[in-house]
């Protein structure tokens, strides 16, 4: 029997355009694209250059400080394009894709019959080691680290997440592999697995810990379920993984191809059918939107509205991303009487009781829009945040400690068990519109800087 | 309305963008533009999507709360003021009990309106001016504030000079809204009070009562004393001489201060601090949409009403006899407890926080109004110094916080 959390600080975020239990899977794109700024604070190193052939899992860079941490081809083609920005920063390595993938075979392994150092090195090689994500400071897990737990999300609770237990409906058994090569890797120590009340996909999983969780967003962020489970305390690393890489790596094992696969929901008010699609990551966004979408004055999301990157059609889906949104952009000024801030503002969703929307039921959908509702102001309004952080830790003293570049301070408020995705509903709510996971990720920069 | 936009953006704005000739007022016109049009910006990353609130429609709605207190208030000046002069009877025509009074208070109460917004939103144009950031919301509360926290008669330039003391040394040397320790609105009333003390005493609390007793044609028995003057007065004296009775009739039931006058508001004092029950319109208010802090409003009541009835067990003088819950209808109390110890920027933060500094404003109110009848107005200094201890009191909030982190991580190191 599963023990409960429950969770009462937060907020469901209800949007127009929310996928129907519809999977298309042969979508194919043209270019794909490992990005080196998807994996925060890499330093890549270059294998490969323009014009080279590459097949699915050779590596096109590794990790300067890491070099065992490779990253590799989603699919095979030629290397079309290294594209650099500013100081020659490497923003994307794209690949030309082959009509059929080619695989380079890395051979199967039974986790059940490898130990931890062997494994690591197989995943390390494979490609697939970026996936686990480390706290503190959400990077790519550290090898060197011997984890004290390792977290899985089962659901996102994120606005317009796709639904867990379809998306992994028909992956269970390569899950399960994945889950037995997770076992391997913590060693003795435990992998706890949380899911959504109602959920059933996880029901037969084996060799888990299982946590039930009830209640609004963000209770499927995988932060939150550590702080109530088994909070991070420093000196300790814990690692974390979304289900879906967690059956690819079980694949992988059993198959030896690099072959990272995404069930991506197409979603928002601006898709024609919100809808499923099973594609490999990288793929670039038109493959997805071109059709689908209504590209006039629209926001492109990589990931959720809450926490994901803005996209050109250009661009390519995320390496963690499970999610395509797409919302219209507010450019539009909003005269104060009809829609602005003296308008009766029915259409406007708020967690504040300040407009109707708190009258309206909690089930309406909105189409929301991406103006900023305001200008960028000095704290003024307090508690606002504490209602929708689930955590024991103060969200706006930890936001000034870290606006004043107090490290001590900081560590004493809990930086070591946040990430700024944490604070994404309190950056939605805040009245004075402070950006607050910029502020909580050049925080949690700073704490790295110090430490390493 | 996209046409009023255009014009304002390609005529008039280049006007004050820099190089056109009236850059240096640019932060005025951003002021009024984005009064009238939330501007296009968008978000860039992190939450793409934002909540509708914001900081205009947050203080627009303080003010909405403000109003019930604003109308009752001018009304009950002039009220005060017909019931200095004449004898009011309940035979009079509604439109003297209704129409005469308000415009009698409305003359009086709209330049105290005008001087202090006029003060306080040119300082604050001024100082947006020099330091290049936008004109901030703060002030639209504020300067309602002010004018109702005053005695009618006060003379408009000391409301000008306290309004001014109040945003420049109170505001603006803090780093303007959102950084300022002390109440804006109080740090004006407690400038005033030191700065001015006979001209804050006296005959100010109603219109004319001065002019009045000299030409001798005030109504019969009427002093002009406001509640907390006369109970101030029973201090030090014995409790059955017939002076202390004398004023201790006009709190009890059918007397001028009674619970209910008080309640309803029908009693001198300041402009908008009279009427519990139209604060507690504004309470509604700002509890129903979040903006006001419950908590602080609760545990201020609760203090008040704990100490009022320590007084009563006490019970050394008249004033300490007053019945607590009449004690907190009296004087600013419920005014402060509302609109002042509520002021998100100087009240405590945390929510453990909030409980331990309302219950403190208020407990300390009524005990300083007791304690120094020189003083009987101990709301403005409970909540100056709760104002003051309030960062103390998060302190050792969110150190407990701290403390609870590193024992969880003892208990992990021990057990590992």
């Amino acid at each position: 029997m599963a023990h409960t959390i429950k969770i009462r600080k937060g907020r469901d975020i209800r949007l127009k355009g929310a996928a129907e239990k519809n999977l298309e899977t042969s979508v194919r794109g043209t270019v794909y694209s490992i990005k080196p700024t998807d994996f925060h604070s890499l330093v890549p190193k270059l294998v490969v250059k323009e014009g080279d052939r590459v097949k699915a899992g050779d590596t096109l860079f590794y990790d300067k400080v890491n070099e065992l941490i490779k990253y590799n081809a989603p699919v095979s083609g030629t290397v079309k394009a290294i594209v650099r920005g500013e100081k020659r920063k490497v923003l994307a390595v794209e690949i030309t894709a082959d009509a059929t993938t080619e695989y380079r075979d890395f051979g199967t392994v039974n986790p059940a019959q490898s130990n931890r150092e062997a494994l690591m090195k197989h995943l390390l090689s494979s490609g697939f080691w970026p996936s686990l994500v480390q706290r503190p400071f959400s990077i790519v897990a550290r090898p060197e680290n011997k984890p004290k737990a390792i977290f899985i999300s089962g659901f996102e609770s994120a606005p317009l997440a796709g639904d867990s237990d379809f998306v992994m409906d028909g992956q269970m058994d390569d899950f399960q592999a994945g889950i037995d090569a997770m076992k391997v890797l913590a060693d003795g120590k435990p992998v706890h697995l949380s899911y959504a009340k109602g959920s059933k996909v996880y029901a037969n999983v084996n060799g888990v810990t299982l946590h039930e969780v009830v209640g609004p967003h963000p209770a499927g962020n995988v932060g939150v379920q550590i702080h109530h489970i088994d909070p991070i305390n420093k000196g300790e690393v814990v690692w974390t993984i979304h289900p879906q890489d967690v059956a690819n790596i079980g694949r992988f094992l059993k198959t030896g191809k690099f072959n990272p696969q995404r069930t991506v929901a197409l979603v928002g008010s601006k898709v024609n059918s919100p809808r499923y699609f099973r594609v490999t990551a990288g793929v670039n966004v038109a493959a997805l939107t071109n059709g689908n979408v209504e590209a006039n004055n629209c926001r492109l999301i990589s990931g959720d509205v809450l926490t994901g990157d803005a996209v050109s059609p250009e661009n390519y889906l995320g390496f963690y991303h499970t999610q395509l949104t797409a919302i219209p952009e507010g450019h539009e000024a909003k005269f104060f009487l009809t829609d602005g801030w003296l308008s009766p503002g029915f259409s406007k969703l708020s967690f504040s009781h300040a407009y109707p929307a708190w009258l309206l039921g909690k089930n309406k959908a909105y189409e929301v829009d991406t103006n900023n509702n305001g200008e960028h102001r000095a704290f003024v309004v307090t508690g606002q945040y504490e209602q929708v952080f689930p955590f024991d830790i103060y969200p706006v003293q930890l936001v000034k400690a870290i606006m004043v570049n107090d490290i001590d301070l900081m560590e004493k408020l809990g930086i070591y068990e946040v990430a700024p995705e944490d604070f994404a509903l309190c950056e939605f709510a805040c009245t004075s519109k402070i950006d607050v996971q910029d502020v909580v990720r050049n925080g949690i920069d700073i704490v790295m800087a110090e430490f390493s | 309305m996209k046409a009023l936009h255009d014009f304002l953006e390609n005529k008039v704005k280049p006007n004050f963008t820099e190089g056109g000739k009236l850059s240096r007022f640019y932060v005025v016109y951003d002021a009024l533009e984005t009064f009238a049009f939330t501007p296009g910006h968008v978000t860039k990353k992190g939450a793409h999507i934002r909540d509708g609130i914001d900081l205009k429609r947050t203080m627009f709605l303080v003010i909405v709360a403000m109003i019930p207190a604003l109308l009752f208030g001018m009304w009950n000046v002039g009220h005060q003021y017909y019931l200095s002069t004449e004898v009011v009877t309940t035979a009079d025509p509604l439109s003297k009990m209704l129409m005469d009074k308000f415009l009698v208070g409305l003359m009086k109460t709209l330049p105290l309106i005008v001087v202090s917004y006029g003060v306080g939103l040119g300082i604050e144009f001024i100082f947006a001016g020099i330091r290049k950031h936008a004109i901030n919301e703060g002030f639209l509360v504020s300067g309602m504030l002010i004018p109702l926290i005053m005695p009618v008669d006060v003379p408009l330039w000391m409301v000008g000079v306290a309004t001014a003391f109040a945003v420049i040394i109170g505001k603006e040397v803090f780093g303007g809204t959102g950084m300022n320790i002390l109440n804006i609105a109080l740090t004006a009333r407690a400038f005033l009070f030191f700065a001015y003390p006979k001209q804050m005493s006296g005959e100010i609390w109603i219109h004319e009562v001065g002019a009045n007793k000299a030409a001798d044609v005030l109504a019969e028995g009427y002093t002009g004393a406001t509640a907390l003057g006369q109970l101030a007065n029973t201090v030090g004296k014995d409790a059955n001489s017939t002076e202390v009775g004398g004023i201790m009739t006009q709190f009890a039931e059918g007397g001028m201060y009674s619970l209910q006058n008080a309640f309803l508001g029908l009693v001198p004092g300041s402009i908008g601090e009279t009427s519990s029950l139209a604060i507690l319109l504004g309470a509604a208010l700002l509890i129903w949409t979040g903006i006001g802090s419950w908590r602080i409003m609760l545990s201020f009541f609760a203090g008040g009403l704990a100490m009022g009835a320590i007084f009563n067990l006490a019970g050394a003088n008249a004033f300490m006899g007053v019945d607590p819950l009449h004690q907190v209808f009296l004087g600013g109390f419920m005014f402060g407890m509302v609109f002042m110890a509520t002021d998100p920027v100087t009240a405590a933060q945390t929510t453990m926080g909030k409980w331990i500094y309302g219950f403190f404003g208020g407990f300390l109110s009524i005990m300083i109004r007791v304690f120094n009848p020189a003083y009987p107005e101990g709301v403005m200094m409970a909540i100056l110094f709760m104002n003051v201890m309030a960062p103390m009191i998060d302190h050792y909030v969110i150190q407990a916080n701290v403390k609870r982190r590193m024992k969880r991580m003892a208990v992990q190191t021990a057990n590992a």
